[in-house]
């Protein structure tokens, strides 16, 4: 019994928040990543793309709520997502145009385009806390639990019980099914291949007449998707800030760089990676361990590695690693 | 040695001041000399971030990091130390520290001294993992200790009660060590690698000083550092102020304010001129072409023999050694250091703005930038204000659009910042003054 109870108390505490997490972050980098094979520069202004999308699904999720219009026990905001896309897709291929395109004509060195990111990062968070402001919004709605504590208690007769958030059964769901879109739309269909082609040799698919500003189009409109549905995943499993969001920057590209810039599958593994240690670092073992070790050997200190204030150290420590032994990432990614 | 300014130069020196003269008269003198000492201490930043951008093309996005170091070193010598924290769990602390040091170093000399193999990465492993909960044995302890000393008015170990003045080189010392530890892991890479560990650093940094209380009180925040210039209330009573005052004629309240930070204003004017004076002569000098020549090719200078990566290493530890003097030199003028107010966009992505602004690859400019993008930023909110009191003068009083708009007016400078950014980027890449 108590060695299920330690299982439960891990699953519940690290396992699923973990799986969760990473789901969200592998979303995150997988844009990063897709704009950093495409376009060549690491897009500092993710962070508040991300909450750009989300800002809007918000927006969107409040008017279907004071319509009445519900998804029953699924969270309204699910339905306003694909407008909220439409919207981001919209902002970022207007960025493009206004700022990205024309130093791309120039032929900038990648520098130079991560620069104007922050200027379209400033613009952006600007954006969103004049529109919205700065406080935490919430905006999920629908069923609370898939499965809570007391019922799991109450089904097993465990002393621990499994709570399973509804927001976090429905971010592995849908990170799940955009991560199968996105690899059937690069593996399968015509313009996926040819963003491929124009990953892999910029030259060569020039040549072979890709339209590379069909290329960019299509991936900002993917980056979009992927941005929106991460931010809006992420807010509705713990809250929506604006400011939480640029600090996902790290986390985020430690996954993308950790897994191999460039390179989605990397960027997946990336995410896992980075969730998983953040979590497991820093959470208090202390209870699972109870379980485990006898009466008379229970531990003393709350077995924690790190105090979770210091969660960012965590991935930041992952990616000076990385960048140390292995820098072009675990899935090799583009060159150093 | 330095040549003569252009005649457009000297105007848009001229128009800045008259920017910070008319603040004078129109706001107040004191309101005017607050952001004119900001302006030199964001000149500096400016001078450290145009040396790494500007001199090496490197582009570092920790600056706050940097800079919160700088605010670190002026508690660590000039508070008073804690005699009793000290007795109660100090040297446990610093033994703590030292134990987490041995391990590091061990593990690296492991590295590099043991053939590679299984036997390597398992030795590694048994002392990093063994050496973490010794120093977290030892460590934690000593913390709990100092922590518990009164900790509504100290809690932490206090400093060394030296003069502050120490604590601007200190800095800049802290700020550099933190700087070779990030060009070493990540100099030599992509670019945009250097952009992300320092990204990620200035975080940390950040999280460290918010959360060991034992070391400046976290976010219970350090007051009361000591100043390198008088008090008001002691020039208040100072004859030789009085007498001054009387001559004068003006109000001796008013006057002793602005008198103090007319002394913090020679100090710093006095560090901008020696720090100006040395980039200049680093940009002229054989070192500065090969800086510039390593900027631009890198493949041709590495074949000329230049070690881009240990120059590289250089540039980068140098500027963020004056980052960190910056500082030290904003918390002296500060008098507290409150590492809750540490927000990358202040005070990272807004150096970048002025020297982008100001003008990259030239120190000048990098300083011209500083004062005009600073006064902007502090203008800024005002003037968004009474925009927006002008956008919504039409609608209805109580309104929840006006109110919304009135209410978000703050924002106004996060979007001017990223427009000017991108404009001057866009239009006038060189800069207000550009490289020569």
């Amino acid at each position: 019994m108590d060695f299920l109870n330690a299982i439960v108390v891990l699953m519940n505490f690290v396992i699923i928040p973990a799986t969760a997490y990473g789901a969200q972050l592998a979303l995150g980098a997988l844009g990063v990543t897709l704009i950093y094979g495409i376009l060549r520069f690491s897009n500092f202004a993710h962070g508040d793309t991300m909450a750009f999308g989300a800002m809007v699904t918000i927006l969107f999720t409040w008017a279907f709520q004071a319509a009445g219009v519900s998804l029953g026990p699924l969270p309204t905001a699910l339905l306003a997502l694909p407008l909220g896309i439409v919207v981001t897709g919209a902002l970022l291929v207007g960025t493009d145009r206004l700022v990205y395109r024309f130093y791309r004509q120039q032929k900038a060195k990648p520098v130079i385009f991560v620069i104007a990111s922050l200027g379209v990062m400033f613009i952006m968070n600007g954006i969103v806390r004049f529109i919205i402001g700065v406080d935490d919004q919430r905006f999920a709605d629908g069923e609370r639990f898939i499965i809570s504590a007391r019922t799991f208690r109450d089904l097993t007769g465990l002393d621990e019980g499994l709570a399973f958030r509804t927001t976090q059964g429905l971010t592995i769901v849908v990170a799940l099914i955009a991560v199968v879109l996105l690899f059937w739309f690069l593996g399968r269909t015509r313009t996926g291949k040819s963003m491929r082609a124009f990953s892999d040799n910029e030259d060569l698919a020039l040549l072979s007449g890709i339209n590379p500003e069909r290329v960019v189009l299509i991936t900002w409109l993917i980056v979009a998707a992927l941005a929106t549905t991460a931010g809006v995943l992420y807010g509705l499993d713990k809250s929506f800030k604006p400011f939480t969001y640029f600090q996902l920057l790290l986390p985020i590209f430690a996954a993308a760089i950790v897994g191999g810039l460039g390179n989605p599958i990397g960027a997946i593994l990336g995410g896992f990676v980075i969730a998983f240690s953040e979590v497991g670092i820093t959470y208090a073992f202390r209870r699972v361990v109870g379980y485990l070790l006898p009466e008379d050997m229970q531990p003393e200190g709350l077995l924690q590695l790190l105090s979770t204030d210091y969660k960012f150290a965590v991935s930041f420590g992952i990616l000076l690693l990385v960048l140390l032994f292995k820098p072009t990432g675990i899935m090799k990614g583009k060159s150093v | 040695m330095m040549r003569p300014m252009e005649t457009r130069h000297v105007l848009l020196f001229g128009f800045v001041a008259a920017l910070f003269i008319g603040t004078g008269f129109v706001q107040s003198w004191n309101t005017a000399l607050t952001i004119f000492n900001m302006g030199l201490i964001s000149a500096i930043m400016a001078l450290g971030v145009n040396m790494q951008w500007g001199y090496a093309g490197l582009f570092n996005v920790g600056v706050m990091g940097f800079v919160a170091l700088g605010g670190l070193a002026a508690v660590l010598i000039s508070m008073p130390p804690v005699e009793t924290a000290w007795a109660a769990g100090g040297v446990r602390i610093l033994i703590g520290l030292l134990l987490g040091a041995v391990t590091i170093i061990g593990a690296i000399l492991i590295y590099t001294r043991m053939p590679p193999g299984r036997a390597r990465t398992l030795t590694m492993l048994v002392v990093l993992i063994g050496g973490f909960f010794v120093f977290r044995a030892v460590f934690d302890g000593g913390v709990e200790a100092v922590e518990s000393i009164d900790p509504a008015s100290t809690g932490y170990l206090g400093g060394l009660g030296l003069p502050v003045l120490v604590a601007w080189p200190v800095g800049g010392l802290l700020a550099a060590g933190a700087a070779w530890l990030i060009g070493k892991t990540a100099l030599g890479l992509r670019s945009d690698y250097l952009a992300i560990a320092t990204l990620g650093i200035a975080e940390i940094i950040i999280s460290i000083l918010k959360n060991e209380d034992w070391l400046a009180r976290g976010v219970k925040n350090v007051t009361g550092i000591p100043r390198p210039v008088p008090y008001e209330v002691d020039l208040q009573e100072a004859p030789w102020f009085l007498d001054l005052v009387t001559r004068l004629g003006a109000d001796y309240v008013t006057f002793s304010s602005i008198f103090v930070k007319l002394c913090y204003a020679a100090l710093f004017i006095t560090v901008l001129a020696i720090l100006i004076w040395l980039v200049e002569k680093a940009w002229n000098s054989p070192w500065g072409r090969m800086m510039r020549a390593i900027r631009d090719n890198e493949v041709s200078a590495a074949a000329m023999g230049k070690d881009v990566k240990a120059r590289h290493l250089q540039v980068f530890v140098l500027a963020s050694a004056i980052c960190g003097l910056a500082g030290a030199m904003m918390t002296t003028l500060d008098s507290q250091l409150v590492p809750g107010t540490y927000i990358p966009l202040r005070f990272t992505f807004l150096v970048w703005v002025m020297v982008i602004v100001g003008g990259s690859g030239n120190n000048w400019g990098a300083v011209l930038g500083g004062f005009l993008i600073w006064w902007l930023w502090i203008q800024v909110e005002p003037l968004g204000l009474m925009l927006m009191q002008g956008v919504t003068a039409g609608m209805a009083d109580g309104s929840w659009l006006r109110e919304h708009l009135l209410d978000s007016a703050a924002y106004m400078r996060l979007f001017t910042m990223g427009l000017v950014l991108l404009l001057v980027l866009r239009f006038s890449p060189r800069g207000l003054i550009p490289e020569r």
